[in-house]
Parts: C-alpha cells; sequence; structure tokens
C-alpha cells in the first residue's frame, strides 16, 4: 500500500494521512493508491502539512506498518529511547519498529 | 525598471548587454553579468559603465555576492541590480555587498522590505556599504 | 572568556528579532518551505526525524555555569529534559517546535548564547582545543583568535550562500586535539622570532571524500588574519562546485585545481582585500585577548593525590589532564557511561556539570569534538569532591580515550540523513568491552561510528570506524581502520565487506583481539595497524 507522511509545520510532529486529516498515528494511515502526489499538493500548499511524502507499507493487523525502518522510527521514536516513543507503554514497540 | 532602488539618480534603461557580447567592442554601458561570468572583466571598463546587472538563477547561488563587492571594490560607483530569484530575506546581505537596485522574479512586500532592512543596524565586518563595523565603533 | 559587550548583545537580539518575523511570515505561508529552509538552517533550526531539531553554538566549546544552566532549563522546558552534545563542540535538542524557537533563541540570548550559523551554506561554529587556556603544551590560548572570528564570520553578507557548509578550527599545539586537518580551514598558531601567526591548511574534510588540508600559508599574522580569511572563502564563494552537492566542499576545489593554484589565487585576492582596511586594529584583538587571561590561580604546593580509592584512582589515571599551573589539573567529565547514549546529558546532569564549574573550575567548562565535557581548572585539593559528585550523577565513567569512549552520531533513531542507526551499535560494543581490566589493557583506542556517508561521528578519523549504509533497505555496516585525527591525521581504511548490527561488533572484537596479539609494548591499537598493515586484519575480521 502507499501511505503519506510529513511533519506538522509548527509543531514538527510527524503525521500521516488519515484521509481527511493529518494524525499522529500510523495505524491511521490510509492507502492513497497513485493519488499521493496531488493530496500532497493541495496538503501542503494548505500548510496541513510540511516536508511530506509517498511511501510504502504493508497492512498488518495492527495497521499499517512503513516498509523503511526510517519511517517505522518516525512512527514511534528512537529505538535508544523507547521511553520517549509514542507508546512508552507498550512492551512490543521495539519489536514493531526493528 | 527595477522594483526596488536605492539611487538618487535618474535610472538608465539601455538594455543590458551578456557580458561576451560587451567584451566584444559594444559600447553599451548596461551590462548583465551571469553567475559564472567573471566580474574583473569590466574592471577595465567601470567609468563608462551605468548599470551593472547580475543574475540569481536561483537564491542559494551565492556568487553574486563576491561579484558585487568586487566591482564596487574597484570603484564602481553606477547602478548595480540584482534580478532574478531575489527573496526578500537576502536583500540586506545584497545591499550589504553593495547592490542598490533589485529585480525579483516574484514581487517583494514592501512592509516586510523595510523591516528587513532595518532590524539589523550593526555590522560585525567590513563591506561594500557605509556601514561601520562594529570593531571601528569599538575603537574609532 | 569572552562576553558581550552592547555591539554583541545588541546584534544577537537583532537575530532574534529577525527570525521572529521570519518563523511568523513562514507560518502564515508568506515564505514557503524551500525558501524559508536556508533561514532556519542559519538559525540552526533543521526539519529532522521526530521533530525540529536545534543546533546551539557553543563557540570554540566554551561556556560558564549561567549558560549551562540555560541550556538544561531548555531542555526541560522546551524538550525532552535531555540533549545531545556534538562533534563540533555543539548541543542539540531533538524535540524542538517551530513555534517555539524565536522564544528559545530569546532566552538563549539572554545569556549571550545563539544558534546563528550553526547550519546552512555559511562560515560554521569555529571550533578549538577543549585544553585551551590550560595545556602546557600551547603557545598562546588559541580562543581569542576563535572569538575575533567567529565576529568576522557572523552575518557575513558575502560568504552566506556559500557552495556548501565551512568549518574552521584552531589550536595552538603540535598536538592536534581538535581534528584541525580535518576541517575546511584549520590555523595552528605558532611563534615566529616571538611573533605568534597561523599556519593556515585549506581543504579537509570527512564525509563522502575524506581529506586531509594541504598547508596554503606558513604564517599569517592576525592583523593580516581576516583579510586573507576573506581571500580563501572569496576564493572558494566564486569557484567553488555547484553542480553537486558531493563535490561543493572547499576540499574538492582544492583536489581539483591543486594546492598551488588555489594557494596563487588566494596570494592574488589577499593582495587586493589588504589594500580595503577591513583588518581591525590590534587594539581590537587585545581587547577579545583580555577576556581570556588565566584565572586567579591560587599557587598551592603540587601536592600527589591520595589515590587510595581505586576507583577514584582508576578515573584520575584515566581522565585527568596535566596542567600548566601547579596545582591544577584538567578533568575530562565522560558522556560515555556504559549503556548510555554517546554525548547525551539529561537536564539534571548539565546542571549537575554546571555546578561543578562554579565551584571548581573558575565557573567554566568545555566541550570536547568526542562529545565529552571539560572541567579546565580544578584543583587538585577539589578532585576527589568533583569526582564524587561526577560519580554519584552518572558522569564518572572513567574511560575517556578507551574503546568505550565512542564517538557516535545520532544515526537513523534520529537523523533523517542517516542509513542505519548508529547509537545501538555503539552501546552494543561499549557493552562486550565493558570490563575495565580489559579496556585498560587495550589501552587508547578510539573508536567513531556515523550512521551515514556525512560522516557527522569522523569514522574516517577512527582508529576503528565504523560507517552504517543501507544495503537493499536493511541496515549494514562498514569497518575502518586506521584512522586518526591528530596530528599525524590519516583516513581510516576499509576492511571489505560490510556486516549486520551483530556481526560488526564481533568484527572489531576480533580486529582488537588481533591487536593484542601481535602488539609490541607500548604500542596502541594504531601503532599496530600502522605496522603490520591491514591483511592481518583483515584475515582476523573474516577468517
Amino acid at each position: 500500500m502507499k501511505i503519506l507522511t510529513g511533519n506538522d509545520l509548527k509543531s514538527g510532529a510527524v503525521t500521516w494521512w488519515a484521509g481527511s486529516y493529518w494524525s499522529l498515528h500510523v495505524e491511521d494511515a490510509v492507502d492513497v493508491g497513485e493519488g499521493g502526489e496531488a493530496i500532497l499538493a493541495r496538503e501542503m500548499g494548505a500548510r496541513r502539512v510540511n516536508a511530506a511524502y509517498v511511501i510504502d507499507a504493508v497492512s498488518t493487523a495492527e495497521g499499517p506498518r512503513p516498509a523503511h525502518i526510517k519511517d517505522r522510527i518516525r512512527a514511534l521514536g528512537p529505538t535508544v529511547r523507547l521511553d520517549l516513543s509514542l507508546k512508552p507503554a507498550d512492551p512490543q514497540v521495539g519489536a514493531w519498529v526493528i | 525598471m527595477a522594483e526596488l532602488r536605492f539611487r538618487t539618480d535618474e535610472p538608465q534603461e539601455q538594455p543590458a548587454v551578456t557580458l561576451d557580447a560587451f567584451l566584444d567592442q559594444s559600447n553599451a554601458t548596461a551590462v548583465r553579468l551571469e553567475p559564472d561570468d567573471d566580474a574583473r572583466a569590466l574592471l577595465p571598463y567601470i567609468d563608462r559603465l551605468t548599470m551593472i546587472e547580475i543574475g540569481f538563477p536561483t537564491f542559494r547561488d551565492g556568487r553574486g555576492y563576491s561579484a558585487a563587492r568586487i566591482l564596487r571594490e574597484a570603484g564602481y560607483t553606477g547602478e548595480l541590480r540584482a534580478q532574478g530569484d531575489v527573496l526578500v530575506d537576502q536583500l540586506r546581505y545584497m545591499r550589504r555587498c553593495g547592490f542598490d537596485s533589485f529585480m525579483p522574479n516574484v514581487p517583494l512586500n514592501p512592509v516586510v522590505v523595510d523591516h528587513v532592512l532595518n532590524v539589523y543596524d550593526l555590522a560585525y565586518q567590513a563591506a561594500a556599504d557605509a556601514a561601520v563595523p562594529v570593531w571601528k565603533l569599538r575603537h574609532g | 572568556m569572552y562576553q558581550y559587550d552592547k555591539y554583541d548583545q545588541a546584534l544577537v537580539d537583532a537575530r532574534v528579532a529577525d527570525f521572529r518575523d521570519q518563523v511568523a511570515r513562514r507560518i502564515a505561508g508568506e515564505i514557503s518551505e524551500d525558501q524559508f529552509k536556508p533561514l532556519r538552517l542559519m538559525n540552526g533550526l533543521y526539519l529532522q526525524l521526530h521533530a525540529y531539531m536545534l543546533r546551539v553554538a557553543i563557540p570554540y566549546g566554551t561556556l560558564n555555569s549561567t549558560q549551562m544552566h540555560m541550556l538544561a532549563h531548555i531542555a526541560r522546558k522546551y524538550d525532552r529534559d535531555y540533549a545531545h552534545f556534538t562533534t563540533r563542540q555543539n548541543i542539540q535538542y531533538n524535540w524542538i517546535k517551530l513555534e517555539d524557537a524565536p522564544d528559545i533563541l530569546a532566552d538563549l540570548a539572554s545569556v549571550e548564547m545563539h544558534a546563528i550559523q550553526t547550519s546552512g551554506n555559511c562560515i560554521r561554529n569555529i571550533s578549538s582545543d577543549q585544553f585551551a587556556g590550560a595545556a602546557a603544551d600551547e603557545v598562546t590560548d588559541p580562543r581569542p583568535w576563535a572569538e575575533f572570528l567567529r565576529q568576522w564570520s557572523t552575518f557575513h553578507p558575502e560568504f552566506s550562500y556559500l557552495p556548501r557548509k565551512f568549518k574552521i578550527a584552531v589550536i595552538a599545539s603540535k598536538e592536534d586535539r581538535a581534528a584541525m586537518r580535518l576541517h575546511d580551514i584549520g590555523l595552528e598558531l605558532v611563534k615566529k622570532d616571538g611573533v605568534l601567526g597561523a599556519r593556515v591548511f585549506v581543504g579537509g574534510g570527512m564525509g563522502r571524500t575524506p581529506m586531509i588540508a594541504p598547508e596554503i600559508n606558513p604564517f599569517v599574522t592576525a592583523d593580516d588574519l581576516l583579510s586573507y580569511l576573506e581571500a580563501c572563502l572569496r576564493v572558494y564563494n566564486r569557484y567553488g562546485r555547484r553542480d553537486n552537492i558531493y563535490k561543493a566542499r572547499i576540499k574538492i576545489l582544492i583536489h581539483e585545481i591543486g594546492a598551488d593554484a588555489y594557494r596563487a589565487q588566494v596570494e592574488e585576492e589577499f593582495k587586493h582585500v589588504k589594500t580595503l582596511g577591513i583588518d581591525p586594529p590590534a587594539a581590537e584583538f587585545e581587547r577579545i585577548a583580555s577576556y581570556f587571561a588565566p584565572p586567579a590561580f591560587k599557587s598551592a604546593p603540587d601536592d600527589g593525590l591520595d589515590l587510595s580509592d581505586s576507583t577514584f584512582a582508576a578515573w584520575v589515571k584515566q581522565n585527568t589532564f596535566a596542567h600548566k599551573q601547579p596545582g591544577y589539573i584538567g578533568v575530562t567529565i565522560s558522556l560515555k557511561p556504559i549503556d548510555g547514549i554517546p554525548g547525551d546529558a539529561s537536564s539534571a546532569q548539565i546542571d549537575v556539570m554546571a555546578e561543578l564549574a562554579k565551584q571548581y573550575s573558575f565557573d567554566e567548562l568545555r566541550v570536547t569534538h568526542a562529545q565529552n565535557i571539560v572541567l579546565p581548572h580544578v584543583a587538585k585539593r577539589d578532585l576527589k569532591a568533583v569526582y564524587d559528585v561526577l560519580a554519584a550523577n552518572g558522569l564518572g565513567t572513567a574511560n575517556l580515550d578507551q574503546i568505550t569512549d565512542i564517538i557516535a552520531c545520532p544515526g537513523l533513531d534520529y537523523c533523517s540523513l542517516a542509513n542505519a542507526r548508529s547509537i545501538p551499535v555503539a552501546q552494543k560494543i561499549a557493552q562486550r568491552f565493558a570490563d575495565a581490566e580489559r579496556q585498560a589493557d587495550i589501552g587508547e583506542l578510539k573508536l567513531k561510528i556515523s550512521g551515514c556517508i556525512n560522516a557527522c561521528g569522523h569514522h574516517h578519523a577512527g582508529h576503528i570506524g565504523i560507517l552504517g549504509v543501507d544495503r537493499k533497505g536493511v541496515e549494514n555496516y562498514q569497518l575502518t581502520l586506521g584512522g586518526s585525527g591528530a596530528e599525524d591525521a590519516s583516513i581510516g581504511k576499509i576492511t571489505g565487506p560490510g556486516f549486520d548490527e551483530d556481526g560488526i561488533v564481533d568484527a572489531v572484537e576480533r580486529a582488537v583481539e588481533k591487536y593484542l596479539s601481535v602488539r609490541t609494548d607500548g604500542e596502541r591499537f594504531l601503532d599496530t595497524y600502522r605496522r603490520v598493515g591491514m591483511e592481518p586484519f583483515k584475515e582476523a575480521v573474516y577468517g
């Protein structure tokens, strides 16, 4: 699947296109098929997201899992500070990212 | 006509010729330099030039800042124009390098122009403008 | 250390106002991200993996306790309670909001700090020797020269849109503790007939094509230095490549036209620039230098230390540096505890170090390019008290220049440029070699890890270097041997095919074991490698 990710302009937080808004949570990301670039142009133009791009992801039971480890790290946080991850209490975070 | 001009004399409206055309026996008084042109090629002629335009095809290409200073350091007193991808946040450094007129691709907001040209009133180093560097203010 | 006068303060304050306006215009959409990017970079603000990252300047690595406390405050108020000290003596915060950045810069300005030109294609922080003002082998304190250049390079109107970034280092001793030869411009201060001047090296660097800077001028005095550097920068600005970001540093220009041709162009430009009168008078240099007069050392007998406590004794042996003033000693605080993150410190730890400096080191600290902190002027009789506080706060690791004193860039855990994670590799290696006796036996071994070819971890200059690469979407690590960032500068050589994360740790161990098995008396890892060459190590690593 193809999903969109970027950063919030003001806060810098990593966000994921959830179909009608930008979510902080990768599990909300929707498959944009081939329509990603058009959505990016519109959303970045309106400054609802910054520096956004299209990535490959695999559909899993827990939601989309970005194909590249870099985007998985973006999704949850640094692997060496799991206490700072988006899900500090989740013991599976490290395994999901790596 | 430059969008922004910091000179009191009348603008000279001769078309600017390329450096190659100028050096090839032109009696033009206005020349345009591209980023990879050598500004020093004009030094023998600065007394009869009234306008030198330096192109900025992309604002990231900073060669024009050196070209401008070289011309001013050699004593060029005519109009020195920055043309192209000239953005408001580069104006102050461009002024300090000796540019006194600007023809940006995209019009500038005059309120912002005024702000960026006045937010600093000190300079650490000497350049091609009249600003007295801080070290001189310290020691007279 | 230097203190701002009203002019310095007015300039940083103006910069805060300038940036605040730029941020407002970006948020309002009046400037695009493409137009805003160089502006925010020139204020040290990156858009990074998790958020904006702010790199605050610590000029030539020197700061006082007030400033250190402010850095802790920023971590607490605007970030996640910790920060990272870098290989250019700066500090980075990883979780910054754009909308907070102007306020952070205002807070910094209130203690004479800033984030000016810590990124972007301009002249960056000027780095120096962490033991400046304390080392017995310096011909002078290099920091007045660094401050002199900091002011000259700040908001330089001609050199803010260079082909690429520009890094300068200044040292004043034969021993190079700042990797000076691996900078775009390196200055080694020397004395000739009683007069101080700089040996000027131009064209060093790491990254994709590491190079050691050749000497361009053997002696430039302070009253010619700014004109000479203007000439060096102007030639680069005019002729540096702009077609390919991997070939845009000055090292490539000098490599392509040759040092002789570059020198000749600089000399010609210098003759011209010298006529412009841009060099400040000697009085300005002396004014700056007056801030770096030695502190009010108390004359004390140079007593021996009570080393009956073996943990303290081990730390003294490893982490202290002989001071030129009898009775005093330099202390390196290791930010490389075995299970920690190299170069990171919590806000609480930063506050502890600030207080130690205030109480025991004439209110001065230094950041080293190896991502550690130095208290430059500690009285020997205070050393135990200092150590006890450090040990109680996770800052007492006795591993300076040993294999667990790893330089590691933030890597893929933090950096969008990275190809691989570097911190987990550093941690695994540190855990493997944690035993103090084993480390003492191995001796000096500078291991450096970069998560990508940009080489912010200085892996090319590692006795053992590790480079993270992306091999078909999977993290992979290359091993290099024999690099050095000291005065015997050399670029590390790659051993062969790369390894996965566990594989690289094993490979490092095999290389170390090989060293131990063939070394002669007194040889460090680097010396043995230089004597026996790559072959024995290659065999050991790949079997």
